[in-house]
Parts: structure tokens; C-alpha cells; sequence
């Protein structure tokens, strides 16, 4: 047995203690909405660390071919999403993920979305329509979210109500004007979706304890 | 819907690129769920290649997220889930829990201190 002479240049004992050694938790929100309505900016501007990006690489399949009898074309593509970092404490680490801008991928959305504690859908008033799919992804599939309306230079300014009409947020969902940039109003929505989300769980318990008795 | 930038060329067929022959990960890692290499897996990993000598490295210093780690080693999520999937197995990282995988009450404590977390930024 000699496993105890390796030369190990960076295996200190300094290193090892760093990470905690009880459980980690790790949650996460999702950011969405339509291409530039300013995900990567509200995700940047309350991250601890500079936005990363991840990507999925995934076959698609080639149509449009001129002769059948060839095997389809396949080709690699990948899709990338963002996302960010706040440390809550040493064992609780929330993550921030940025949705693709293109909503036809919607596999990876469902793998960016699964297990979330909720989800920001940002609204350009400019674009409004570009929010109806992803409100629709997170009413199909029961993800608690609000929708937050970034508030571009020169866009016109319309009333939330108006708003919740044109778009036809149910009532239950919280609606509110942002500004993607600033960190206060960044953690402000955040903190909004975590309290929606809760609420939503209390609902829950109470329901099962109601049941029970 | 319908943007102009959206990319034309169909339907898609399947989420993993093939990493040495194989197309899934043994265990489903989440993008959030967080890893840490374990008392000793920095040793450990000294024995094998550079990819995961460096995921041991990235991890010992503080928690970090499967997405986080393909990010930094700059490989696709599904190449990365691969072997972070064999490096848990091989006892060389620790997959933590991610806050959708408690009960109910857990699931409303965890939220509450992210709350309180946030609150304090
Ligand atoms: N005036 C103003 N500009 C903003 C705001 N939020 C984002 N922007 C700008 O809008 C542009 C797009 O923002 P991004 O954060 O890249 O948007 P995105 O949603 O990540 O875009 P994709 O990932 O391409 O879909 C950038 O130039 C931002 O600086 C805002 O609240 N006000
Ligand atoms: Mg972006």
C-alpha cells in the first residue's frame, strides 16, 4: 500500500474545508419573455457573479428535403441560456436562469423551468404579444409566476390594468412595472415572485390539513 | 409568436449529443442542483482526466450548480451532466438536494429563508 505517497499539488486539506460539509440546498427562478425584452439584464443586474452561459446542444431534423429517399439531414445546433448566482447562505444557493429567446425551443424550457420556485415573464410594452407564450407555458403547467413589465425608454406608457386586459392575467397573478436594470427594482421582483409562490404553497397546506381533518 | 428569427428548420429529435457511445446521463442532475467534491475526491480525481480534474477543483472551493459547471469547463450541459453523473458515482463529487425535492413544509421553510435572503441584498 504506498496510496498514502502521491504528490498531490493541489489537494490541501485548506481547499477541501472550503465547501460546507452538512446538505446544500439549491433553488431557482426562471426569467422569461419574449427576445430582448431584458432577461439577461434583469438576471446581471442581481447576480453575484457576471451572467454565464450554458449551452444544449441538440440534433434537429433537416425537412424541406428535395429527395426523400435520403436519409434526413440532421444537424447539431445549440440553444444557450443564462443565468445567474445569489448566495444566500452557505447551505441555500438560489440560481437565476434566463429563458432562450426563442420560444420554439420549448424542450429546453421545460428543462429550465422544472422544479423552479416560480418565474418572471418580462413584458415589452412595445411587443406585448411576444409574453402570450410564455404565459401560457407557466399557466399549462401550474409554475407560479408574475408578470413584470420592463419599462423601456420611450415605450409607450399604458396603465397595469390595461395591460392585464390585453394580455388576459387572470387575476391571481401579480403584475407590475420594472425596470430590468436597476438592482433594487431586479431584487424587488424577485422577492415578489418568492412571496406569490409561497402564498400558493401556504394555499396548499392548508388544503391538505383541511383534508385530513 | 412567429419570429422572424426563429430558426426554420423543424422538428427536434433528441436533447443529448452522445458522449463515448452513451446518450444518458445514469442520474437526472438537475441544471440548479448544486455539487461539491467530497473529503476525498480532490485525491481521487488526481487519477483520472483533466475535465474532471478540473470539476473536482471548481467544486471544492465552493458549491457549484451542474449549469455552472458546464459553463466554466465550456461543454454543452449534456456532455457535462455525463460526467458529473460518473464522478458522483464514483464518489468523487456529492449531489445535493434541490428545494422541489423536499415535502411541502420543507419546501415552505426553504422559500421563506430565500425570502429573507433576498431581503437582505
Ligand atoms: N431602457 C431600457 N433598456 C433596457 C432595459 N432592460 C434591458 N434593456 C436593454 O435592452 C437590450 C436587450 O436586453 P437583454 O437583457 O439582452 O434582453 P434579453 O431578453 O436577454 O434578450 P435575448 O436573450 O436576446 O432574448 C439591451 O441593450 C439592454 O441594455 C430597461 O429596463 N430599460
Ligand atoms: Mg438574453
Amino acid at each position: 500500500m504506498y496510496w498514502k505517497g502521491y504528490s498531490l499539488d493541489f489537494a490541501d486539506s485548506e481547499r477541501s474545508s472550503a465547501a460546507p460539509a452538512g446538505p446544500i440546498t439549491s433553488a431557482k427562478i426562471v426569467i422569461a419573455g419574449g427576445f430582448g425584452v431584458g432577461k439577461t439584464t434583469m438576471v446581471g443586474a442581481v447576480s453575484e457573479i457576471t451572467p454565464l452561459t450554458t449551452e444544449a446542444m441538440m440534433t434537429v431534423a433537416g425537412i424541406g428535403l428535395d429527395d426523400p429517399s435520403k436519409v434526413p439531414n440532421k444537424m447539431t445546433t445549440t440553444v444557450a441560456m443564462d443565468f445567474g448566482r445569489i448566495t444566500i447562505s452557505q447551505d441555500l444557493i438560489l440560481y437565476l436562469f434566463g429563458t432562450p429567446g426563442q420560444t420554439r425551443f420549448w424542450f429546453m424550457w421545460d428543462e429550465i423551468c422544472r422544479g423552479a420556485i416560480g418565474a418572471v415573464v418580462l413584458v415589452d410594452t412595445r411587443r406585448v404579444e411576444d409574453s402570450f407564450a410564455p404565459i401560457d407555458f407557466f399557466e399549462s403547467r401550474s409554475i407560479p409566476y408574475l408578470v413584470a413589465v420592463n419599462c423601456f425608454d420611450g415605450a409607450p406608457y399604458y396603465e397595469m390594468e390595461e395591460i392585464r386586459e390585453a394580455l388576459t392575467i387572470n387575476r391571481n397573478v401579480p403584475l407590475l412595472p420594472c425596470d430590468a436594470r436597476k438592482r433594487e427594482s431586479a431584487k424587488q421582483i424577485l422577492i415578489d415572485v418568492v412571496r406569490h409562490a409561497l402564498s400558493l404553497l401556504h394555499v396548499e397546506r392548508a388544503r391538505a390539513s383541511a383534508g385530513m381533518s | 409568436m412567429g419570429h422572424s428569427r426563429d430558426d426554420p428548420r423543424g422538428a427536434l429529435v433528441r436533447p443529448y449529443a452522445v458522449t463515448r457511445g452513451r446518450t444518458e446521463p445514469t442520474q437526472a442532475i438537475a441544471i440548479e442542483a448544486v455539487l461539491v467534491t467530497s473529503p476525498h475526491g480532490l485525491q481521487e480525481a488526481q487519477f483520472t482526466e483533466r475535465d474532471r480534474r478540473t470539476i473536482a477543483m471548481l467544486c471544492s472551493e465552493r458549491p457549484q450548480s451542474m449549469a455552472e459547471i458546464a459553463a466554466y469547463l465550456g461543454m454543452p450541459l449534456g456532455v457535462g451532466r455525463v460526467l458529473v453523473s460518473d464522478m458522483v458515482s464514483a464518489g468523487i463529487l456529492i449531489l445535493h438536494t434541490t428545494e422541489d425535492s423536499g415535502d411541502l413544509g420543507q419546501r415552505i421553510d426553504v422559500l421563506e429563508r430565500v425570502l429573507v435572503g433576498l431581503r437582505r441584498l
